[in-house]
């Protein structure tokens, strides 16, 4: 009995506190990136609206959404995943739907559904917000004349152990263009088995000399700690490293592989409402260009370009660091999430063969 | 009266008193334990069955497509697909298009079939158009609709209870025949795996023990005031938390790390011929060994402790050289710490996921590093439950051989 009242006690007293609060949870991925979206969206969002902004992190948000949603105890209200895991919550209804046309309109009055970059709201439940590219970063006073992806994956010309992403997702198109096989056709090659059999050779090619990362904040350290000379990585991070800690990387833009980050709500979010205010707040196309002061993510508007200024050091032109800056375009690949969605579990248990071999 | 029976004051028999009064006790006892057996089973048992029921449940397929579950109830494998089935999947997709569950059918059958998650997305998208005769309306809109691998994946799926995760965690694929065959070289990941946890384990035991052994023979035998000084060096790593004690490895044992350095300094090795000690198998090995070490020095400890001094000294002075001694007095009666050192040592050993996971670059990952990957990356859970249920298994076998062959009573753990 007693059991019973106190079990009930503390079910009203959680459910006091949840209907109390005005309060909002965005998951986010933690680190340099977590941080700039608390300085330009969370802070002055919380500020306008007089609500807290709790900020949690993980590492691919997608992970714990979609195991809040299936246990039916959701307790984000906004979340920041990739756009392949975008898709694929949305067409599993873990996702609510967001209205795309109430979003605010551009910074020159654009409507919002054309002021967004192509692919930006290629899902219905989802907002991007930033532009990021996985690219390969080298150490310049190791590596000189590193002039294209071709060059990551030749070992003869540069020597020196290479960092790679345990996985097949993005290794296996640059293996590719660094192949000689134009970005333009990239996937259509990847989806023969003579062309997956190609990237994997390429792989093979440097395979011994491969240390392999997991974690997003590991190609910096390696290549801090002289452990690999040319690493794959996220250019938000070597960015951060290069311009925040002075460390002498160099971002090859050649070959990099664009990607979207995007905010969504969670089916069930215990604050909705505010969700959906709190994104329509964070990719306006001020804040947006906000956030691009302190990360060298590109903004998901067109609108916002014009808008991006200085780093927060106040000398920095944040606009030749951006994944879409004309010079990192070149040679650029979209990372295309309908052949990752199909293909996936397929590539990723070959990469896995592969690795053992 | 002239009956044998035992008989309390009262007249009834003594055995029935007895069992009745104990009965009560044990009831009482009973009460005592049940908060322990309540946490038990609601934080332990529930969640982890509950979790590893889903590698044979996965009602993401059998759930949204209810008329399609009918047709393969009501005919028999082997069915050609007719007329009504088709028609029966072209409703199923319209409605799981409508529920936005449509993504949850493709993945799990995306699952067993690589290459057809965009099959049904694209076909959910264009299925209210579909008109009759269904079967080639289906078919025309993408050919794949007619191969049987995707119908057997199919009728797989809505099967209440599945193997097929299983047979996944086995290496075995669905064949374009539509049966589990074993998987081409390419594609075979998880026995290889299983096997080469089972022999770092070993070797990591092996090691420990090894390593251990001497240690713990050391404690038990010092004066308490140096016994006690030496347990506190054997205790303050297993204090220390195990990623700091990961990264110091690291940090020790990489390319450009203390270890490389000093021998490079010293002019052992030259510049271009660095160990590789780090992201690979060496590197799972030694940072394991260090972690887990302190599991077997402890139980070898506390079993040494107990063994009398006289009986080696007996042994030499009857002459007995000291290998001898050793040999047949001394380990012999270390078995017990042995046996709970070992089994405690590979237990651990197997599931290990953080340390592989940070130092073991691509040989020296296991299989604990898989399941994780498909908690947290493929989301597959149905399939890292499949390999986690497997893994249990195999802990459990050991066990049980190891029970067989020493006898579980004959463990000591402390």
């Amino acid at each position: 009995m007693k059991l019973k009242t106190v079990l009930l006690a503390t079910a009203l007293t959680s459910a006091a506190y949840a209907a109390q609060a005005a309060e909002l949870t965005v998951m986010s991925w933690g680190g340099a990136y977590e941080a700039s979206q608390v300085e330009a969206y969370n802070k002055p969002f919380a500020a306008s609206k007089g609500v807290t902004v709790n900020m949690v992190a993980a590492d691919n948000p997608a992970t714990p959404i979609a195991a809040q949603v299936e246990a039916n105890n959701v307790t984000i209200d906004v979340a920041d995943v990739e756009l392949s895991d975008a898709v694929r919550l949305c067409d599993e209804g873990k996702l609510e739907v967001i209205d795309h046309a109430a979003l605010p309109a551009g910074a020159d009055g654009t409507p919002a559904t054309e002021d967004f970059v192509a692919g930006a709201l290629v899902s219905e439940c989802a907002v991007a917000n930033i532009v990021w590219s996985t690219v390969v970063a080298y150490d310049n006073t190791k590596v000189s004349g590193a002039a294209s992806i071709a060059d990551f994956f030749d070992t003869a010309k540069i020597p020196g152990k290479r960092g790679l992403r345990k996985g097949a997702k993005a290794n296996l198109e640059m293996a590719l263009m660094a192949d000689g096989v134009p970005a333009s056709e990239v996937y259509a090659t990847l989806s023969t088995p003579e062309g997956v059999d190609r990237a994997f050779a390429k792989l093979d090619t440097i395979k011994a000399d491969v240390v392999w990362w997991e974690a997003g904040a590991q190609p910096p350290q390696l290549l801090a700690d002289g452990e690999v000379v040319m690493s794959t990585a996220y250019n938000g991070r070597i960015f951060n490293a290069a311009v925040a800690e002075n460390k002498p990387f160099t971002i090859l833009w050649d070959g990099q592989i664009m990607d979207f980050d995007l905010f969504v709500i969670p089916k069930g979010a215990p604050n909705k409402d505010l969700a959906v205010e709190y994104i329509a707040y964070a990719t306006s196309a001020q804040a947006l260009a906000d956030q691009a002061k302190y990360i060298s993510y590109g903004p998901s508007r067109k609108s916002s370009a014009p808008l991006v200024g200085l780093y927060q050091d106040g000398k920095t032109e944040m606009g030749p660091h951006m994944p879409t800056s004309p010079e990192a375009l070149k040679n650029a690949l979209t990372n295309d999430f309908e052949f990752w969605a199909d293909r996936d579990v397929e590539l990723s248990e070959k990469f896995n063969a592969w690795l053992l071999k | 009266m002239s009956d044998t029976i035992l008989r309390t004051a009262d007249g009834k028999p003594l055995k029935a008193a007895l069992q009745r009064a104990s009965a009560v006790a044990r009831r009482r006892a009973f009460w005592l334990v049940l908060p322990l057996l309540a946490f038990v089973v609601i934080t332990f048992v529930v969640p982890i069955g509950q979790m590893l029921s889903r590698s044979v449940t996965n009602d993401a397929f059998s759930a949204n497509m209810p008329q399609l579950v009918a047709w393969f109830e009501a005919n028999p494998e082997g069915t050609e697909p007719d007329e009504a089935a088709f028609a029966a999947l072209a409703a199923d997709l319209t409605n799981a298009a409508a529920e936005r569950t449509i993504g949850s059918v493709a993945t799990r059958i995306n699952y067993d079939v690589s290459g057809t998650r965009s099959l049904f997305t694209s076909a959910g998208r264009k299925a209210k158009k579909l008109e009759a005769p269904f079967k080639e309306s289906v078919v025309a809109m993408d050919p794949k609709w007619g191969e049987p691998i995707v119908w057997a994946a199919m009728r797989n799926a809505s099967a209440k209870l599945t193997t097929s995760f299983y047979q996944a965690a086995m290496d075995r694929k669905l064949s374009a025949k539509g049966v589990f065959e074993k998987a081409p070289g390419d594609l075979q990941v998880y026995l290889k795996l299983f096997g080469r946890t089972l022999a770092l384990s070993a070797v990591v035991t092996f090691l420990c023990l090894l390593l251990g052994y001497p240690v713990a023979h050391l404690l038990a035998s010092l004066p308490m005031s140096k016994s006690s000084l030496l347990m506190i060096l054997v205790l303050l790593p297993f204090w220390t938390s195990l990623l700091v004690r990961t990264t110091s490895w690291m940090v020790l044992l990489q390319e450009q790390g203390i270890l490389n350095n000093t021998l490079v300094g010293l002019g052992i090795i030259s510049d271009e011929n660095r160990f590789a000690l780090m992201y690979n198998q060496a590197g799972t090995i030694i940072a394991m060994t260090h972690i887990l070490l302190p599991f077997m020095i402890l139980p070898l400890y506390s079993v040494m402790k107990t063994i009398p001094v006289s009986y080696t000294r007996a042994a030499r002075s009857l002459g007995a050289t000291s290998w001898t001694t050793f040999r047949r007095i001394y380990v012999p009666q270390t078995v017990p710490g042995i046996g709970a050192g070992g089994i405690l040592v590979f237990i651990l050993a197997v599931g290990y996921y953080i340390t592989p996971a940070l130092v073991g670059g691509a040989t020296g990952t296991l299989i604990s590093n898989q399941i994780a990957f498909h908690m947290q990356d493929s989301l597959n859970w149905s399939l890292a439950a499949a390999l986690a249920a497997m893994l249990l298994g195999a802990v459990l076998a050991l066990y049980w051989v190891y029970d067989r062959l020493v006898g579980i009573d004959n463990m000591k753990l402390g």
